[in-house]
């Protein structure tokens, strides 16, 4: 049995509640599904029989004991459907109840794409139903704040553009002590690789870029890192359906690489913004791919443990199991690479089941751990399923290469006491390889 | 009773026909400008390999991990939609019907076989009836339209199969027959029946997304 949830409270939902008219509602939602959606919301919501194959797919469903609200159908019917079947014509509540079910009880990990016999994206739908509560004010009030920030500063985290500098010489002085030679290269024009991060990086997880630098440094590569705004990859907008500053957030990035004429983009272990710079971002500004190559760090770390580059004195004595974040894994292909990796570093890598493309998301991507403590407990409560499957691994360690699923993973652990240590693949690397001058 | 015969048989099933067909041709001219006008970005993700190869997983049975999952709605839906093509294109009585009226002839079921395809469509149509009332999640998702499209898709077999096997007044069975097909045959374009049509295009678009730029199953 699932357990209860407490009554939430959003502040950003209930201010806008408050004075949103039924006008700005009809607007907004003939604006998004007249305007600016075409064939594929006509072909999904006209081709939807109603068989409800898609429940299975989801965490969110399987979690809360098969309830029929949280299929990926129930949750298209208590939205969309809605707005179409009445014309735009719904209330306040409505969107705001709308706003809570597409921003917190749907990940958009599009495992469900996988389960519809005809293939219905409802991640998209889903997508399309926040862009809709974007329009009209509606959205939770902790991942609109990181949507502003991305709009001032171009980053998530409101990082300040000499906090940002002085963190990564920060970083390069620690390292120093343990690699002399080491540099955190900035702006250097031609190299080969331009390192980008996530805002939460620099604000609080600094020891991240240190491994990197540590491991840059190590393999020899030729790399820089943008001193300017634009080094963030990240992009909550995304997930609030804010596309025109997911696309300013984008091509800020992009930009950024290319006045550094650099070859290639290297990212840390991050799903979300590979979704941004691969998928949807890349797609606002007309590219069909993006327009600088984009490796994932495991794809890198994959690069340099293949051809050597990278060695690792003796390798991780603890049990490992591997988590599959959707955005690279259902969303760039990267599962075997990512398996490739974990059995170079690792002498004992359990399969959690199921894995690969049909792993149960973390239930924090998708923008949903963004929505902040408000929904904290709905979204433990609501991936009992995830705990269950790291349970039966039996494994010490759960390796999950996502910032998010990594966050939403260590609150799942520490509330069903599955006793895991969760780590990034940039971690276990740090602690085997070999240094030079050791 | 003769006069109406051949009005549902003759003029009414030209209209049906035609508006089966023109309204088919519309749906999907409409859907490629729709995609032409807004997202035109479908046209650089689709593949023909990768939406083939989805196609084909999917028509395959048992080709998915969803399939497998349910074995019996698969067994069924299989069973139901083969019957649901072959039995009227090659049902004996009907390919008569096109040879007198248009001197086109193909091969023909044979009749105890084509007996049995109508009951597997009926049996089809009653387990998804039983389905949608009995389990929970597809009866939130049921609206009073479904079990309507489930009655436009059975009456045609219903009605078939009472008047192969002579029961009840033929004439008028009869009649009821040929509306019933023929209400069905316009209510593809027209309502959620349309996923016939639709349907090769969203996966295979799907398909092509996750084959070509997602390098991920879909199945």
């Amino acid at each position: 049995m699932s357990e209860p949830e407490k009554a939430i409270t959003d502040d950003n939902l209930e201010r806008c509640l408050a004075g949103l008219t039924k006008d700005r509602i009809k607007k907004a939602i003939d604006q998004v599904l007249k305007k600016e959606s075409g064939a594929r919301l006509k072909a999904y919501v006209e081709t939807c029989v109603h068989c409800g194959l898609c429940s299975e797919a989801c965490h969110v469903y399987l979690s809360k004991d098969n309830n029929p609200i949280y299929s990926p159908a129930g949750k298209v019917k208590r939205t969309i459907w809605e707005m179409i079947r009445k014309n735009g014509d719904v209330s306040p509540e409505f969107i705001k109840e709308a706003s809570i079910i597409a921003s917190t009880e749907c990940n958009a990990c599009k495992r469900c794409a996988m389960y519809c016999p005809f293939g219905i994206d409802v991640a998209y739908l889903m997508l399309t139903v926040r862009r809709i509560c974007h329009l009209c004010g509606m959205t939770p009030m902790y991942i609109q704040d990181t949507a502003h920030s991305h709009a001032v500063t171009m980053n998530q985290m409101w990082v300040k553009d000499d906090e940002w500098i002085d963190t990564l010489q920060w970083q390069e002085e620690e390292a120093q002590d343990e690699m002399s030679n080491l540099r955190i290269p900035l702006d250097k024009e031609g190299a080969e690789i331009m390192y980008s991060v996530i805002g939460p990086e620099p604000k609080f997880q600094a020891y991240l870029i240190y491994n990197m630098a540590i491991i840059f440094n190590t393999v020899g590569a030729d790399w820089t890192m943008p001193s300017t705004p634009g080094w963030d990859n990240s992009d909550m907008a995304m997930y609030t359906g804010d596309n025109e500053i997911m696309g300013r957030v984008k091509r800020e990035h992009f930009d950024t690489a290319a006045k550094l004429k650099v070859k290639r983009i290297v990212m840390g272990e991050c799903g979300h913004a590979f979704r941004s710079v691969y998928d949807m971002g890349n797609r606002w500004l007309s590219w069909r791919l993006p327009p600088i190559p984009i490796v994932h760090a495991i794809d890198y770390y994959y690069e340099i443990l293949k051809t050597g580059k990278l060695k690792i004195k003796e390798k991780y004595k603890k049990s490992v199991t591997l988590h599959d974040p959707c955005n690279v894994i259902r969303g760039g292909g990267l599962a075997e690479k990512s398996r490739y990796v974990a059995n170079a570093l690792c002498e004992n890598v359990i399969e959690m089941n199921p894995n690969r493309e049909h792993n149960f998301c973390c239930n924090a991507g998708g923008g949903v751990i963004n929505c902040g403590p408000p929904f904290k407990d709905k979204r433990v409560l609501s991936n009992r399923v995830k705990a269950d499957q790291i349970k039966a691994t039996g494994a010490e360690v759960l390796i999950s290469p996502c910032h998010n699923c990594h966050s939403g993973l260590e609150d799942i652990n520490h509330h069903y006491k599955c006793g895991v240590e969760i780590k990034f693949f940039s971690e276990i690397i740090y602690e085997i390889m070999e240094k030079p001058g050791e | 009773m003769h006069t109406l015969y051949n009005f549902v048989s003759g003029p009414l099933a030209w209209i049906s026909f035609l508006v089966f067909i023109g309204g088919c041709l519309y749906k999907i001219y409409n859907l490629i400008t729709l995609a032409q006008q807004k997202e035109s970005f479908i046209f650089s993700i689709m593949s023909v390999k990768y939406g083939l190869r989805s196609i084909g997983h999917w028509l395959t049975p048992f080709g998915t991990v969803n399939m497998k999952k349910n074995p019996v709605m698969t067994i069924v839906t299989f069973a139901f939609h083969l019957c649901l093509f072959i039995t009227p294109i090659f049902l004996l009585a009907h390919v008569i019907l096109w040879d007198e009226s248009f001197s086109l002839s193909w091969w023909s079921l044979p009749e105890s076989i084509a007996d049995i395809f109508t009951v597997v469509v009926i049996a089809g149509c009653c387990y998804f009836l039983y389905r949608r009332l009995t389990d929970p999640t597809v009866r939130y998702l049921t609206t009073a339209s479904d079990f309507v499209l489930l009655a436009i898709v059975a009456a045609p077999f219903i009605t078939g199969f009472l008047a192969y096997h002579q029961l009840f007044n033929y004439q008028l069975i009869m009649i009821l027959h040929v509306l019933s097909g023929e209400l069905m045959l316009v209510a593809i374009p027209f309502t959620r029946l349309s996923h016939m049509i639709y349907s090769p295009f969203t996966r295979a678009y799907i398909g092509s997304e996750f084959g070509g730029i997602r390098h991920a199953r879909d199945w």
